[in-house]
């Protein structure tokens, strides 16, 4: 790895597939906002042998055909997009997009949800609602195809992961890991404290993309009772 | 129903985990999707070119143990990768080489002698619809291949229309792999955190011979061995994972991370896998040993190049 120091950036190398920028190692809306400018503008560039463009917390990962290209020779390229995307105070160029997640929070479907009310010593509706209160912003994505980290939780309500993961979560499941939040898209073993449960999908192959979020996004959680979850359960083709 | 679309192959045994891949599914990963694909593409690309195929058609990915198949219409194959016992009926068939198999024949996969994983490769490839434009199957997120599994007795597969022709390798050109018996020495480059790390560790890693543990994976390859110890004790925040990353968790085992990887971690990374040396890596069964040694970018360039036109004169 060839560290390369800018303003407040760095561009390394990992391994001869790929190239990292990275910025300060934070949770940061703004450092994620600059991420996610980058990733864009590299991937609209359509850079000749780049394979994948991947936006982490503090990170743009630009995966490489190694037969085809160099990092070294993709590197110029790509700094010369970083210099010239909106700095940090700008954000991303690209409109926000807004999505309201609906969500019936406990009983069967939260079964971690008094857990997480001992974690935060107050009742489970006191849980519920700071949830519910705050705009999270997608982070990035990962783990499982259309998983989005999403940040920051409540730090009153951020428990961190089960000691032991379960085996099965299902599909739709709401879970909190420290100040981290997000909605399995799939069923999946998985160590998150499920709070709650989504009926809207995450993932829908009619669609293209078929993943209903984006690093970027804004995502907002409703509460719903039992009967509206079991409608739009029922309602979604 | 024309012939193309006839169902060619069945799968009479499944041996322990054979499953659809091509080159990967790539250009999804900041949706989470895992690249999976061949663990060993040059043998892919080995097979492909031997039944005439373009070089990312879908072909069987044959684990340790592989699978007794039944061909129900004359099929041109070749198996790569790992040397397994061939018989094709009674008859037993080579690796590498183009293969006739005739209508009704059983294609049995006894012994296995080098490598874990061999190629399965017929002409005009499996054809099964692709997700995201790519035929692998990544069992994790139950995408891709048949219905996102291993495939199972009675799986039956269609294969597309064939248009390459044949490759059939004279002797002076064709090229033999180095087969990876009982472990690898592979090199690597230093990866995105290895300034995490005291140079002993790194020094550590070049003397150490690690084994492969038995709980190695599509995934990534967990192993034993003298733990490496971070300076910095603690993790990273979560960024993308390139094939062949060390990354070495808080209890010190390096897991190594493969082709079903998934799109990031938040493990530091001491170091990684060069581009050329990720198919032998790709052939290690559990069990085997396992060696690093370090490298720097012109050497990792002129293997990959290097493996390229050794690939392009096979056969040619």
């Amino acid at each position: 790895m060839t560290g390369e120091e800018r303003s407040n950036w760095t561009m390394e190398h990992d391994g001869d597939s790929a190239v990292v920028v990275s910025f300060e190692p934070r949770i940061d809306p703004v450092i994620s906002g600059r991420c996610v400018a980058i990733a864009d503008a590299v991937r609209t560039a359509r850079l000749v042998g780049v394979r994948d463009v991947v936006e982490g917390y503090a990170t743009v990962t630009v995966h490489l055909d190694p037969v085809q290209v160099t990092t070294k020779g993709v590197a110029e390229s790509i700094r010369q997009i970083v210099d010239a995307a909106p700095a940090a105070s700008a954000g991303e160029q690209r409109t926000t997009r807004e999505t309201d997640l609906p969500v019936c929070y406990g009983g069967r479907h939260g079964p971690d949800l008094a857990d997480v009310a001992a974690f935060g010593q107050c009742t489970e509706a006191d849980v519920i609602r700071r949830h519910t209160e705050v705009t999270y912003r997608v982070y990035m994505l990962g783990f499982l195809p259309g998983f989005a980290y999403l940040g920051t939780v409540d730090a009153r309500i951020a428990a961190p992961r089960r000691q032991t993961p379960r085996v099965k979560v299902l599909a739709g499941s709401v879970g909190i890991a420290g100040p981290q939040t997000g909605v399995y898209p799939s069923e999946s073993p998985g160590g998150w404290q499920i709070i709650g449960r989504c009926p809207v999908r995450l993932c829908d192959w009619a669609q293209e993309p078929p993943f209903l979020l984006r690093a970027g996004d804004c995502v907002r959680f409703e509460p719903i009772d039992e009967v509206t979850y079991e409608r739009l359960q029922a309602g979604r083709s | 129903m024309t012939p193309s679309e006839a169902m060619a192959i069945t799968i009479v045994a499944p041996g322990l985990l054979t499953t659809v891949q091509d080159t990967g599914r790539w250009g999804h990963q900041h949706y989470g999707v895992s690249v999976s694909g061949a663990m060993d593409v040059v043998s892919l690309h080995g097979a492909n070119r031997l039944v005439g195929n373009p070089l990312t058609a879908a072909a069987l990915e044959v684990t340790l143990v592989g699978p007794t198949l039944r061909f129900e219409r004359d099929t041109r194959i070749a198996v790569c990768g790992a040397a397994f016992d061939l018989r094709l009926g009674d008859h037993q068939v080579s690796l590498d080489t183009l293969i006739h198999a005739g209508s009704g024949q059983m294609l049995t996969f006894g012994r296995r002698m080098s490598g874990a994983r061999a190629y399965l490769a017929a002409a005009g490839g499996i054809d099964l619809t692709p997700v995201l434009g790519s035929r692998s199957t990544h069992i994790p997120s139950r995408m891709g291949g048949l219905e996102g599994r291993a495939l199972t007795a009675g799986d039956t597969l269609t294969l597309g229309a064939a248009h390459g022709a044949p490759v059939r390798p004279t002797p002076d050109a064709k090229w033999k792999r180095r087969p990876v018996v009982g472990g690898a020495r592979v090199r690597v480059l230093p990866g995105a955190h290895h300034d995490w790390f005291d140079a002993d560790v790194g020094e550590q890693l070049r003397q150490t011979r690690y084994t492969v543990s038995p709980v190695s994976d599509r995934m990534g390859y967990r192993l034993a061995g003298d733990p490496l110890v971070p300076r910095r004790d603690r993790q990273i925040l979560s960024q993308a994972l390139p094939i062949g990353a060390l990354q070495v968790p808080p209890s010190g085992g390096i897991i190594v991370a493969m082709a079903d990887r998934q799109t990031s971690g938040g493990y530091p990374r001491i170091a990684t896998v060069i581009s050329a040396d990720i198919p032998r890596l790709g052939q290690l069964a559990p069990g085997d040993w396992l060696e690093f040694e370090p490298c720097d970018r012109p050497t990792a360039r002129e293997a990959l190049s290097r493996l390229a036109r050794e690939c392009a004169g096979r056969g040619a």
